[in-house]
């Protein structure tokens, strides 16, 4: 008959029009803004440099300034500056750290390839993507302060991938702190009073700090 | 299927005035591609897609390269006799030479009737200058329409007999091949001040007077 | 057989006709909804009848070529995600196909039943979709799309969580996969696959026999088999025609050779037959994905000896293809021995299918063109690149 087929497709808008009341299968709209929309773990959004210490986020930056991520960085938006001085991280080992280092977001795609390359653990994809800036080009460079964000932030959005990350991490410095102890005990053996003391171990009070480490304006919290 | 030497061998038998060389290809894929000459081609690509053995009735893929002259250096090793009479010296004597640049055209070749392939052929051109007309294939394969036309727009390539030779990606009145090693990308870029040097300086240099609204950025705001 | 038919439709009559008229030369595009992005057509009018039209390309042309060829190889794997935005599952493994030729690189079995599961994923996402887009394009207001949306939502939730990223996925590599999806992934893609054709039937309830659909589709746009061929015509456009080409059966790409699936072939080359194609397809990958999730092997994702940076592939050209959901899918490499690729060029299945769009548009009327032209799933991403 003409017009069944009409007919069928009606019925059809008809089951979903009453269903979108009560079926669960087709109530899906989500009403962002007034329900935060729901994220998955392994979301991505512009990268972030992970701190170790959130007091002192300048200080305990992972980030050694390598300079893979801004070779690697597909639309080129990272730019880092190698400091000129080094000092110790979290194994005590003295690296340098970067004294800029700027993401231009408004060029960034997310592709997570500077995380997939970063060999120290220092930048990951953060969960933030309500980044809407007054200006267009200031507004969205981010340097290093804004992007720094503490280790404890990076567990709260993705557990289970930093809980991989500190594990690694701590076996790597418990590794290195041993090596340390045997290097010291070898030493403690075999007196030497004119070797100088590497600074490996002691940074001392010489050691240069950044400028002020006061965290920067909403750097630190998301 | 027949291998690349039948192919060739049979093309030579057929056709002898035209030249047909294997190039090969190096690479683990092993792709090996027939150079032809620009005057036989039409007729080779029509025998190529009419042949009840080949049928190559399906052109995949028409791509441009571009080859720019480039420095060669050829090593030859000659023995010199020792004039103290010693035992014969190897000399290395090093010659450069220039070879010359061209423009490349590849047609990647299958069989959808006999589900076969490929045959790649490749045609190249004298220069990258003046002598880069190569025969159009797009009355043997209508879908190298867009795409020699798209070889015509970003590497120059002149197809003599496509029946509707304009640019395809760029505008009619833009100039020079974009995808052409030697290019140049224009610097006069809006004003936008990335931390990057690069972009930064050449647009620097475009506009002498920077546009008061956008003022130099500092990568690192003070803390 | 003559490659430049004389117009089937009605000749072309000279511009100002006292009798009849003037020809009518309308601008469509490229800011108009129904070409599905920024493609412009040059239509020239009848009354309202196609004499000749003339597609104009390059709106959204970014050369992605060119930028490929000034990044590494791993660089290119991101920007792949925006050539066919749909389906970026299957650009990424397009490339990652092409350079693993290049380079005769190996690839576990896991990810090789991986990458099987995105594809076909991707192809129920972009073949849902077009459907929905196709009756956008015929005027039923936005509700089989909105429907076809709601399942798609479901399955870029699974590639988002999986990926990060619900669209730019960047999820394959040279050599495997990035992640390993966890069992309560593959459980839960597993349930929703189950799931689908029940969404399939409700779809093809309400739109198959619906007698509009048929009346603005059967006859329209029609193909001939040979024409098609010659003009490089893939994908379900094609096999609408009746020729069976299926690269996933023809090459037998990955592992596709150990799935027991069906091609659908069409019979009148039609825009009713290429709306059919995409039902049947989706019905088939729905087949091929429920062997995927009961026969998925446990082991590694990536080949141990695949290498993330300084990946430098020898001296040599490798061309891939791959049966995305527009058509073949081809990526040409030629590798100088340096980190960055010679040359590097993608066969855009969107862009050859539109050869033809003239031929098939000509004597119908503007609002069949629109019709046509959404039959024959273009992503303007993948057509100016």
């Amino acid at each position: 008959m003409l017009g069944s087929g009409i007919l069928k497709g009606l019925g059809v808008t008809a089951k979903n029009f009453v269903g979108s009341y009560h079926d669960p299968a087709r109530m899906v709209t989500q009403e962002y803004p007034d329900t935060p929309a729901k994220l998955p773990e392994a979301y991505r959004n512009f990268p972030f440099l992970v701190t170790e210490n959130a007091t002192d986020p300048m200080g305990t930056l992972r980030c050694v300034a390598c300079q893979i991520c801004e070779k690697e960085c597909p639309p080129q938006c990272i730019y880092i500056e190698k400091s000129k001085d080094k000092k110790p991280d979290a194994t005590g080992k003295p690296q340098l750290y970067p004294a800029v280092f700027a993401i231009d977001t408004a060029v960034c795609m997310s592709c997570q390839l500077c995380v997939e390359v970063c060999p120290f653990d220092a930048i990951k994809m953060d969960h933030v993507f309500e980044v809407a800036a007054t200006n267009r080009f200031e507004g969205l460079l981010l340097n290093r302060e804004q992007l720094a964000k503490p280790n404890e932030y990076f567990h709260q959005i993705r557990p289970t991938e930093a809980a991989e990350v500190d594990g690694r991490l701590t076996a790597e410095r418990q590794a290195a702190a041993e090596k340390a102890k045997a290097a010291a005990a070898a030493k403690a053996a075999a007196p030497k009073p004119t070797t100088p003391v590497a600074g490996v171990a002691d940074p001392g009070p010489a050691s240069p700090r950044p400028a002020t480490p006061k965290p920067a304006e909403g750097g630190t919290a998301p | 299927m027949e291998n690349l030497e039948q192919i060739r061998d049979r093309l030579l038998a057929r056709f002898p005035a035209a030249q047909v060389a294997i190039v090969v290809n190096p690479g683990s894929a092993a792709e090996h591609s027939l150079l032809l000459d620009p005057a036989s081609a039409p007729e080779i690509a029509r025998f190529l897609r009419d042949d009840p053995m080949l049928q190559l009735d399906y052109c995949s893929n028409v791509t441009g390269v571009d080859w720019p002259e480039k420095e060669i250096t050829d090593i030859v090793k000659k023995s010199v006799p020792d004039p103290a009479g010693g035992p014969d010296k190897v000399v290395e004597e090093k010659t450069k030479r220039l070879q010359p640049g061209y423009l490349e055209a590849v047609y990647h070749l299958y069989s959808m009737a006999r589900k076969h392939g490929s045959v790649i052929l490749r045609l190249r051109t004298g220069n990258r200058s003046d002598l880069v007309t190569l025969p159009s294939l797009t009355p043997v394969w209508r879908s190298a329409d867009f795409q020699e036309r798209e070889i015509f727009d970003l590497y120059g390539i002149v197809f003599a007999g496509h029946p509707d030779l304009r640019r395809l990606l760029m505008w009619d009145e833009f100039k020079d091949h974009p995808m052409r090693k030697d290019y140049v990308a224009p610097d006069d870029f809006e004003w936008e001040p990335t931390p990057h040097g690069d972009v930064h300086e050449r647009a620097k240099a475009h506009y002498p007077a920077p546009p008061p609204a956008a003022s130099t950025p500092t990568p690192e705001a003070k803390p | 057989m003559s490659l430049f038919p004389a117009n089937s439709g009605p000749t072309v009559r000279a511009v100002h006709d006292e009798f009849h008229g003037d020809l009518l030369e309308v601008s469509m595009g490229p800011q108009h909804p129904s070409t599905h992005g920024v493609f412009r057509m040059v239509v020239t009018l009848d009354g309202e009848q196609i004499v000749k039209l003339k597609p104009v390309f390059g709106y959204l042309h970014r050369n992605h070529e060119k930028i490929a060829e000034n990044t590494s190889y791993l660089s290119s794997m991101p920007y792949t995600d925006r050539l066919d935005y749909l389906c970026s599952m299957t650009t990424n493994w397009a490339y990652a196909l092409a350079v693993e030729k290049l380079s005769g690189q190996a690839v576990p079995d896991r990810a090789q039943y991986l990458r099987i599961i995105m594809a076909e994923l991707t192809r129920l996402v972009n073949h849902s979709c077009l459907v929905g887009f196709l009756f956008n394009d015929l005027g039923t207001s936005f509700t089989p799309l909105l429907y076809a949306f709601r399942e798609r939502e479901k399955i870029l939730d699974l590639f988002e969580s999986l990926s990060g990223s619900r669209m730019m996925c960047n999820y394959q590599r040279f050599g495997g996969c990035r992640v390993d999806p966890s069992p309560e992934w593959l459980a839960a893609a597993s349930a929703l696959v189950d799931n689908f054709p029940r969404f399939l039937d409700e779809y093809e309830t309400m739109l198959t026999g619906n007698e509009i659909l048929l009346a603005r589709t059967q006859g329209v746009g029609r193909l001939a088999a040979a024409h098609a061929i010659n003009a490089g015509i893939t994908g379900p456009v094609l096999r609408a025609s009746g020729v069976d080409y299926d690269l996933r059966k023809v090459d037998g790409t990955g592992f596709y050779p150990r799935f027991e699936f069906r091609v659908p072939l069409g019979a009148h080359g039609d825009t009713y037959d290429r709306y059919m194609m995409r039902i049947l397809e989706m019905r088939e990958s729905v087949k091929i994905l429920q062997q995927a999730f009961k026969t998925l092997p446990a082991g590694p994702i990536m080949d141990p000896k695949a290498k993330l940076r300084g990946f430098r592939p020898k001296a040599g050209e490798a061309y891939g293809r791959l049966e995305s959901p527009k058509g073949e899918l081809g990526f040409y490499l030629i590798s100088d021995g340096s980190p960055n690729p010679w040359r590097y060029r993608v066969r855009p299945p969107s862009l050859i299918n539109l050869t033809l769009l003239e031929e098939m548009c000509l004597g119908h009327t503007i609002a069949d063109a629109v019709v046509i032209l959404g039959s024959i799933d273009i992503v303007l991403g993948e057509v100016d690149r």
